[in-house]
């Protein structure tokens, strides 16, 4: 998830360069520029090209080798299928949760004044939580609210609730609740600068021109910034759905989400043989996050007309 | 067109240009020497004396296990006493590790000096795997029971014992068979030592569900539906048992081997042991060399320390019943107190088979999540 972050400001300065798109005459590849561009081609190649030719290419193939459907076709089996439904369930929760509670605590901020000791507070803690994930943040959850955890004896203390507490901390809704600590930051941080782009201008015209408060927002406000709103709010989904530590952490039976499933088909020492599966199950991932991806490039484009 | 698959051709140079660089080197100067007289030696008698092999193990000087947690069988006092022992540092690598991670570090790390130089592995890995070992016979190879080990010494099963649950007698009352942990004392209380279509010792946890409650080493169906039956209950804890949950309370009742109970009872005085009568299953651990082992010698006496009266009466310290028990009983070379001291089983030992253990697996991989779902 930590890729998550930086991705969304490059993506947020990109348009800056799209003008370019019809190639200017004589701007031939010279070598220089190019040659400045290798490491990166090759670190591109190493972490992000191989990877994904060997997950696809191990998709399709059989354990003993060979081209083969099999492991494709296992996807559609109750396991996997469970495992990408809760996937998607948690994600899409948390992600909304993230947003909509990110997105006030993002307009909160944007109306403090910019040196305000609240608004340097609150972004610098947003930045700091939105990178708080996996094992630590698990344990801080399990030790407040597990089984024998801090809030969990008081709750028990106070209002004789049960002692040994409940297992949903372990389970679905437990996720949601500890990914909804790190979304709820990270929407502050990408929209943030969307909620700023909105020039006190547009709000005088529309005064001018006599629109309540209340018309201002429906029809001026909202509708631009509806695609920054959702474009971050797939962001959030993909951060969620990559996810692994968090939930590796928290979550000993069962391995409801696909990362988890990926896991248990790579290290199971009951079931072996698993590893070609396990390239599926990633190949699933894959294809899941760019359809998302794509769909937040084609916001992101659509916002970027009006702020920038 | 044509710009991408100029882009498809420069990708395709790219990842294979980077695909040959990541390649391992060639390791042709690797075996030099005594080296590779030790990568090859299958017994004691190879290297010419006990002493012969010290002497090329403490050339090495090192050694890489992985997967050995120390509070597992007593593998912390066992490697702290090899290293005293011997003038060899033992590199002790993901202690929290599966057996299948120990294949795929093999595999991945081969040719490095950071390869694992031996195996401890659960029985379905063990035997997937047969031709990654360098077979070896210890010294007392011969004292080892012929169901435990392989003719030629490509493995050796090391050291065993019965799944039990282990439970604090200060927080729930005693546990005299497997229906008494479905009851209203033990609400969100049993945790099971990993997921069973992962881990081994939750996969026998379940297989001793499963016969407790008319099942078979065939029929792995009733314990599953046993589990779901204490999920229904709110009885089930999802919980990794670790030590430290063990000891901080969070799971006061843990279905896992007797050894690793057994561990838990030194540390917390209330923690019991109890292995059901009717429902005993027992399970052995498989000992392997690693054919590229990049310490083949020190490996080598690693093999021979364990197999010594010292290292089996160190597994024994630790609740695990060393695989030469038997023979060490006869000679008198057992610590009895510590012999004595293993919880008692009254039935009829279950070992599943391979086959066995593959098909309840599969029923397992199909229903598992779905029960305690």
């Amino acid at each position: 998830m930590s890729a998550a972050a930086p991705l969304a400001a490059a993506a947020t300065a990109a348009p800056e360069t799209v003008p370019g798109r019809g190639r200017r005459p004589g701007a031939g590849l010279s070598l220089g520029p190019a040659l400045g561009l290798v490491p990166f081609l090759v670190f591109i190649g190493i972490f992000l090209v191989i990877p994904t030719i060997t997950v696809v290419v191990g998709a399709f193939q059989a354990e003993s080798g060979g081209f083969s459907l099999e492991k494709i076709r296992a996807l559609g089996e109750g396991t996997p299928l469970r495992a990408l439904r809760e996937s998607v369930i948690l994600s899409f929760t948390s992600a909304a949760v993230g947003a909509v509670l990110g997105a006030l605590l993002a307009y909160l901020v944007v109306t403090a004044p910019p040196t305000s000791v609240m608004r340097r507070a609150v972004t610098a803690v947003c930045g700091v939580l939105a990178q708080f994930g996996g094992v630590t943040l698990a344990f801080a959850w399990m030790a407040t609210l597990g089984f024998g955890g801090l809030l969990t004896s008081v709750l028990a203390d106070l209002f004789g609730a049960s002692e040994t507490g409940a297992s949903w901390l372990y389970e679905l809704p437990g996720l949601i609740l500890v990914y909804s600590y790190f979304q709820i930051p990270l929407m502050v941080i990408v929209f943030m600068p969307a909620l700023e782009g909105l020039r006190p201008q547009w709000r005088e015209a529309a005064v001018n021109l006599g629109a309540t408060t209340r018309q201002y927002w429906l029809q001026v406000a909202f509708p631009l910034l509806r695609p920054a709103f959702l474009g971050s709010a797939l962001l959030l989904f993909a951060n969620a759905f990559a996810a692994y530590a968090t939930a590796a952490a928290l979550v000993n039976q069962g391995a409801p989400i696909t990362p988890l499933l990926i896991r248990s088909a790579l290290t199971s020492e009951i079931v072996l043989g698993q590893a070609n599966f396990g390239y599926a199950l990633a190949l699933e991932m894959v294809v899941v996050v760019a359809i998302v991806m794509s769909l937040y490039a084609w916001l992101l484009r659509r916002t970027s007309r009006w702020l920038s | 067109m044509k710009p991408k698959i100029s882009l498809l051709a420069v990708m395709a140079l790219l990842s294979t240009a980077a695909l040959a660089a990541c390649a391992p080197p060639e390791d042709d100067d690797k075996n030099s020497g005594s080296s590779s007289e030790a990568a090859t030696a299958t017994s004691l008698d190879d290297f010419g004396s006990m002493e012969d092999l010290v002497a090329a193990a403490e050339e090495e000087g090192e050694l890489n296990v992985i997967a050995l947690p120390p509070d597992w069988a007593n593998y912390g006092q066992i490697i702290e006493t090899f290293e005293k022992k011997y003038d060899i540092k033992v590199n002790s690598a993901q202690p929290d590790a599966a057996s299948q991670d120990e294949i795929n570090a093999a595999e991945q790390l081969a040719g490095t000096d950071r390869a694992p130089d031996v195996f401890d592995l659960g029985q379905s890995v063990a035997l997937a795997n047969t031709d990654m070992y360098a077979p070896y016979k210890v010294e007392k190879f011969d004292e080892i029971p012929e169901e435990f080990k392989d003719p030629n010494g490509a493995w050796v099963n090391d050291y065993g014992g019965f799944m039990s649950v282990g439970y604090d007698s200060s927080v729930v009352p005693e546990v005299t068979s497997l229906d008494d942990l479905l009851g209203p004392d033990f609400k969100g209380k049993v945790a099971l030592n990993g997921d069973p279509t992962q881990a081994g010792a939750a996969f026998s946890g379940v297989v001793m569900a499963a016969i407790a409650n008319g099942g078979s080493v065939e029929d792995i169906k009733p314990g599953v539906e046993y589990f779901a039956e204490m999920k229904k209950a709110g009885n089930f804890l999802p919980v990794d048992p670790t030590s430290a949950a063990i000891e901080s309370g969070q799971t006061p009742v843990v279905i896992d081997w007797d050894y690793l109970n057994a561990m838990e009872s030194a540390k917390l005085d209330t923690w019991e042991v109890y292995v059901p009568d009717e429902a005993a299953v027992a399970g052995y651990y498989f000992q392997a060399i690693n054919a590229d082992a990049p310490h083949p010698a020190a490996a080598r006496l690693w093999q021979e320390f364990l197999y010594s009266d010292e290292g089996q009466n160190l597994w024994l310290a630790g609740g695990a019943r060393p695989v030469r028990a038997e023979a060490m009983v006869e000679a008198g070379t057992i610590d009895q107190e510590l012999y004595d001291a293993l919880p008692p089983v009254g039935g009829e030992p279950v070992i599943p088979t391979n086959e066995q253990t593959e098909k309840m697996a599969a029923y397992l991989a199909d229903n598992w999540a779905k029960a305690i779902g």
